[in-house]
């Protein structure tokens, strides 16, 4: 299965793009959601008769839909510029694990269906039929790709495998071959209004713990408030915030800074939960609905601001597809987007990120802090997916770049950067997220996890890095599992509320 | 009038209806296909002028190859850019009386010939050398650039060896465009370029030539990033508020 034992790659001084090892992760296939899941969120419960021909019109109408999947269907000249850009092939050496051949496990398809040359000269440009083989590739590969576009930055086209993954899985989905992991936290989120399926007064209890710790602490009343009707701001958070080490450090901090800066705020225990697992899926219906109920929580709650905690690609969802989503933003038309827009504080970004808002507290001289607390640590920064290839922060292009980075600093005297070719639009994955984070694809996720390890080993050698800063939950949870493969201590993960926690000056409680 | 004039005519108004027709349709097809969410690679320009800015420097430049892999980008930018010279020197064969910008291009079009072939045989080289892409590639990727390099080194042996009766073939390429057919000399190297151009002109609509029209229309490079200031509603999608 899966989970059998496997070799953890070797961290080597500088990289090294692998030979390719035909077929060496074919076996890496996440468990099939059950039909209950699958019924669950309104897809077929399992594999049926004449499911081949359902597959086909399925992409003919994303086709139809998509235009970034038609274009790219098209588009791809076979360059292999990108073919040794993805982490997992980096980690792994299979073949297929090259973005422009997991686009291939899809194209072939399209071309037999859609186009001419496929129909009529199947051979010459490797066009087949939609076979039970060809659906368990895509299963298997398609679950090997963690959407965080970074071949997309370095296609001449812009191709994005991460939209050709989102598809491919829709069509799974559509067929009845889901994935357990992602579709069974959908349905909670659906029932219970977050990921991990944590009921209001779990969350309450879970939020007066941390007012006493941070009383302990600190001596200082900070608040952790749920359900405020009339707060500002609704924070919404990944619900691993809520209890997951070291999550529950970077929900203290934004508690803090919202202390320190006097701003009321409140978390809803309606819309828990910020990340949105339809993006993983592909599923703009999920998407919308998962959407939805933060703005239900917002209108209810009659807060001014939206903002979003440390979650990538949650931060994507709410930065680039909320507003067209369920018109959280600027410039919509239609009814609730009116209604949301005038109760929202349009002086201020909507959404805005949590990093955003302490970066223009810091920039007033809102926040003080005492630095040195953080000189425990050394720190670099991880720049996640999501945030830094699929959003923004600030004003300018790259945005999402500085704006930690320059927190970091206002919080603490040391920091080293990894290597350029490595972080920014080019980072690498954590190798966990895009709905791979479960322990049924764990030796994926060590393997993909490689070329990470080797920027973040270079700065541990030569500066003494011992603190690894990320913006989402994704990352932390999966580094905290897989830095001990390679040797690594997992507390060396930690997010950036995490340092503005420890160094913050409270001064007088509000 | 002979067949093989007939034949020709007819093959090369078959070629460009094909080419026109094929490339009109597909980018009506990239036209009428929404994109429903905001999805620019980032960082991304956030306004309309900084995204036209960043495609001339994709078409003009090949930025993001640049940044990828700089083996592929010298020769696909060789070959690219040999290719536009090649293509605006033979303008002249279409125009009477030529234009001075054409007549000026002349000599760098006829040099730029090599560059074309050279660039082409780096391609083909890495489809056997690199074993990734040995692995991606198809029959068709090989053929493509047999196609390419063989109507390259056609012209070229036209020009620096067996010259060819370039005086008819000029009044052959006007008379077909005046629909006034004149007769095509029977060079065999000259009838053997022509067929492989009229080849290229009939797949570039139904195979992977299409990269070309494509960069324009990918919403990766092509979208503003604004999404937070500027509502993106596709027809479809909006469908689902009602
Ligand atoms: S989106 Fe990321 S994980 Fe998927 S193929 Fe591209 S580089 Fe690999
Ligand atoms: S870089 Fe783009 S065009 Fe080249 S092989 Fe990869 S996906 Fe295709």
């Amino acid at each position: 299965m899966a989970t059998a034992a496997f070799e953890t790659p070797k961290l080597k001084p500088y990289p090294v793009i692998p030979l390719i090892a035909e077929g060496s992760m074919a076996h890496s296939k996440p468990y099939v959601a059950s039909s209950a899941i699958q019924q669950n969120i309104g897809f077929p419960g399992e594999l049926a008769e004449g499911w081949e021909q359902r597959a086909i019109a399925k992409m003919g109408e994303l086709l139809g839909k998509y235009r970034s999947l038609r274009v790219y269907m098209d588009a791809c000249v076979h360059c292999g510029a990108c073919s040794d850009k993805c982490h997992y092939f980096l980690g792994t050496g299979d073949p297929k694990n090259m973005p422009v051949a997991r686009q291939d496990l899809m194209r072939a398809v399209y071309r037999r269906y859609f186009t001419f040359a496929g129909k009529h000269f199947p051979k010459l440009v490797g066009a087949v039929d939609m076979t039970k083989d060809v659906l368990d590739d895509w299963y298997a590969y398609y679950h090997q790709c963690s959407e965080c576009r970074r071949c997309s930055v370095f296609c001449p086209y812009g191709i994005d495998t991460a939209e050709i993954t989102m598809a491919a899985r829709e069509i799974m989905d559509a067929v009845g071959l889901g994935q357990k992991y992602s579709n069974e936290i959908i349905g909670k989120v659906h029932r219970i209004g977050n990921n991990l399926g944590l009921p209001g007064p779990a969350l309450e209890d879970t939020l007066l713990g941390l007012e006493e710790d941070v009383k302990e602490d600190t001596g200082v009343d900070v608040r952790y408030p749920l359900d405020v009707q009339g707060a500002e701001v609704l924070l919404v958070t990944p619900s691993a915030d809520f209890f997951a080490e070291p999550h529950v450090e970077s929900l203290i901090g934004y508690g803090k800074v919202f202390h320190a800066a006097g701003i009321s705020w409140t978390l809803s225990s309606k819309a828990s939960e910020a990340g949105n697992f339809g993006m993983f899926i592909g599923n703009y219906e999920q998407l919308r609905k998962i959407a939805l109920r933060i703005r239900e929580a917002a209108l209810e709650l009659g807060v001014k601001r939206i903002v979003v905690g440390e979650c990538g690609h949650a931060w994507r969802v709410a930065y680039s597809f909320w507003n067209t989503l369920v018109g959280i933003g600027a410039g919509g038309t239609d009814p609730f987007a009116i209604q949301l827009q005038s109760q929202l504080d349009g002086r201020y970004k909507q959404p805005m990120h949590i990093c955003e808002l302490t970066y223009d507290l810091i920039q007033r001289g809102a926040l003080k802090f005492d630095k040195e607390k953080n000189d425990d640590r050394i720190i670099t920064f991880h720049d996640s997916c999501n945030v830094a290839r699929a959003s923004r922060m600030g004003d300018m292009p790259g945005g999402q770049f500085v704006i930690p980075r320059e927190i970091i600093k206002a919080v603490a005297n040391r920091f080293h950067d990894m290597a350029p070719e490595t972080i920014h639009e080019s980072t690498f994955c954590c190798g966990g997220g895009g709905g791979l984070l479960t322990d049924d694809l764990i030796e994926l996720r060590v393997k993909g996890a490689l070329p990470r390890m080797e920027a973040l080993k270079n700065v541990v050698d030569q500066h003494g890095v011992n603190f690894m800063a990320t913006i989402c939950a994704i990352c932390k949870a999966q580094f905290s599992k897989v830095l001990p493969y390679y040797g690594f201590d997992m507390g060396m993960v930690g997010g950036v509320h995490q340092l503005v926690s420890k160094s913050i000056r409270l001064g007088e409680p509000h | 009038m002979s067949a093989l004039t007939i034949a020709y005519a007819l093959l090369f108004y078959a070629a460009t209806a094909m080419l026109v027709i094929g490339v009109a349709l597909k980018i009506r097809s990239y036209l009428r296909t929404p994109a429903p969410l905001k999805i620019p690679t980032t960082p991304a320009p956030t306004t309309q002028g900084g995204v036209a800015l960043r495609l001339a420097r994709e078409v003009v430049l090949f930025e993001s190859l640049f940044k990828s892999s700089k083996w592929t980008w010298i020769f696909g930018w060789m070959f690219h850019a040999a290719l536009l010279l090649v293509l605006l020197r033979h303008l002249r064969y279409f125009q009477e009386p030529v234009w001075t910008p054409v007549l000026w291009v002349q000599f760098f079009g006829t040099y730029a010939g090599f560059a074309m072939v050279a660039g082409l045989a780096g391609l083909w080289a890495r489809r056997f050398l690199v074993d990734r892409v040995r692995y991606i590639s198809t029959p068709s990727d090989h053929l493509h650039l047999a196609l390419l390099l063989a109507i390259g080194l056609s012209g070229l042996t036209m020009r620096f060896v067996a010259h060819t009766d370039i005086v008819a073939l000029k009044a052959f390429m006007l008379g077909l465009m005046r629909f006034d057919w004149q007769p095509l000399p029977g060079d065999p190297l000259l009838l053997l370029h022509l067929t492989l151009v009229a080849l290229l002109m009939f797949v570039f609509p139904i195979s992977k030539l299409l990269h070309a029209p494509g960069l324009f229309f990918s919403p990766s490079r092509n979208q503003v990033d604004n999404p937070r200031e500027v509502r993106h509603v596709a027809a479809w999608a909006a469908a689902l508020d009602k």
